[in-house]
């Protein structure tokens, strides 16, 4: 029996690179679609939810699409999959774009590294955050399986997440200060980083995603 | 535990073939920019820029399948650069698996370009290409402008100004070329890198000038860049991009390794 994986697609960014990276890894029986059909997402056995961009153009797509239901749904009940912009929007609020509210799967706010707090530090970090960081594993997780502690992985980002519940927290990596990188729980985990992009540990982290049955 | 500092190698595609000669001891067809990409990725390349430098606009859409090809199989970030003049243009090599394009000429010429073209598809997509050449006489105050067409045309434009308005219009990062120093192996601009890295808040590219491993040290550690891109010492197998990981690391420098 073939299952499909889903990537959902909004409108926000290349999925080209996510579709790819998963193709590269997936189980024989197996199939990577990419998809903006409610009725697609809600039958695929696997979700993955990307984006990258701006959170305010983000989810005026997701409604304009009518997906946001369907991708709440999946983070729910199947193996569901996060990535950059798509694992800050599971957020309740994000402070981009003088404040958008989000899709609210998790308490918390996604917030701008640019703030007070990072510039009194007297270093100049460069925004976004561009390029290979490590990533400390907070929890053990399938999803973290062959992938050694503080791997590096690739990042473009000027925004966080800041959950308040800290036991989803799932990775943190250094940028001025420490933030949140991964965040997991039950059949979810969602990166900051791409793992699309972060050559072999990246393709690692998705070959587990492919592998996971969504428990922990 | 700090962020890393990116090596970039840098491919010249002419009609989809890579150009300028790239020489790898035990690959077949050296100038398959697939295998030279996936070459460089297996060396632990941080990043791939593909320059498009077919001179006729017909052949350009030869670059937007060898971005597909590459996409497919190279999972690093990758940027394009080179004609980059439109919107379309932009969403073409996105689409076609490209991360990141530099825009050049066309910033120049249009600000506005890359005002709207970060607008569309964000600030992280857009690289904005600077090509500079010192132009302050002996003894006086340092001082480079923006020059177009290869480093023939002058733009009376003050770089490092030119920097900070291209990141107030939207750049996510500047690459930065001295054409001063491009082609001569005798090193960065040193002054140049350092002067539009700390007048800057995006990471900054250094790139022009590159002959041999210190070089590329002396980018990050004098010239403050954040990344430094080189073609030659890596095309010619002077230096895996594995050697000059390392090379810089033991100069203290945050790598990937």
């Amino acid at each position: 029996m073939s299952s499909t994986i889903a990537v959902v697609d909004y409108g926000m960014g290349n999925l080209r690179s996510v579709s790819k990276a998963l193709e590269h890894v997936v189980l024989d029986n197996q199939r990577v679609i990419i998809s903006s059909d409610a009725q697609e997402i809600a039958d695929a056995e696997r979700v993955v939810f990307p984006g990258q961009g701006a959170a305010r153009a983000c989810m005026q797509h997701l409604q304009e699409l009518d997906l946001n239901e369907v991708v709440l749904q999946a983070a729910r009940e199947k193996p569901f999959l996060g990535i950059c912009m798509g694992m800050q929007v599971l957020m309740a609020h994000s402070e981009e774009n003088q404040g958008v509210d989000c899709m609210n799967l998790y308490a918390g706010e996604v917030r701008a590294f640019a703030d007070a707090a990072l510039k009194s530090q007297m270093q100049s970090l460069k925004i976004p955050h561009m390029g290979w960081s490590m990533v400390s594993q907070k929890q053990a997780h399938p999803l973290w399986q062959d992938i050694q502690e503080n791997s590096r992985f690739y990042f473009v980002h000027s925004y966080y997440v800041a959950p308040e519940d800290t036991a989803l927290v799932a990775g943190t990596t250094e940028y001025g200060i420490e933030f949140v990188s991964a965040i997991a729980r039950k059949n979810v985990f969602a990166a900051q980083f791409h793992p699309e992009k972060s050559a072999h540990d990246g393709l690692q982290l998705l070959k587990n995603f492919c592998r996971w049955d969504g428990q922990v | 535990m700090a962020l890393a500092k990116r090596i970039i190698p840098c491919l010249d595609v002419d009609n989809g073939r890579v150009v300028k000669g790239v020489q790898f001891v035990d690959i077949r067809d050296a100038g398959d920019p697939v295998e030279v990409a996936r070459r460089y990725d297996a060396e632990g390349a941080d990043e791939i820029t593909f320059l498009d430098i077919t001179a006729s606009s017909d052949d350009r859409e030869t670059i937007v399948h060898v971005v597909e090809k590459v996409a497919n199989e190279v999972f690093i970030p990758l940027t394009v650069g080179g004609g980059i003049r439109t919107i379309d243009d932009v969403r073409r090599m996105l689409n076609a698996g490209a991360d990141k394009v530099a825009i050049n000429t066309a910033a120049v010429f249009n600000p506005e370009f890359v005002r709207e073209a970060s607008d569309i598809v964000g600030s992280q997509c857009i690289v904005v290409a600077i090509d500079a050449k010192q132009v302050s006489g002996e003894g006086e105050p340092l001082r480079w402008e923006i020059f177009t067409h290869g480093g023939r045309k002058p733009t009376g434009l003050d770089a490092i100004k030119w920097a900070m308005k291209m990141v107030e219009y939207g750049a996510g990062e500047i690459l930065l070329t001295s054409m001063d120093r491009d082609g001569t192996k005798i090193g960065f601009d040193l002054p140049l890198t350092r002067a539009i890295s700390e007048a800057v808040s995006v990471p900054v590219i250094a790139s022009g000038g590159v002959g041999n491993l210190d070089h590329l040290a002396d980018g990050v550690i004098e010239g403050k860049a954040d990344a430094v891109l080189a073609a030659s010492i890596f095309h010619f197998a002077e230096y895996t991009v594995q050697e000059a990981k390392q090379h810089m690391a033991d100069r203290g420098i945050e790598m990937r390794l």
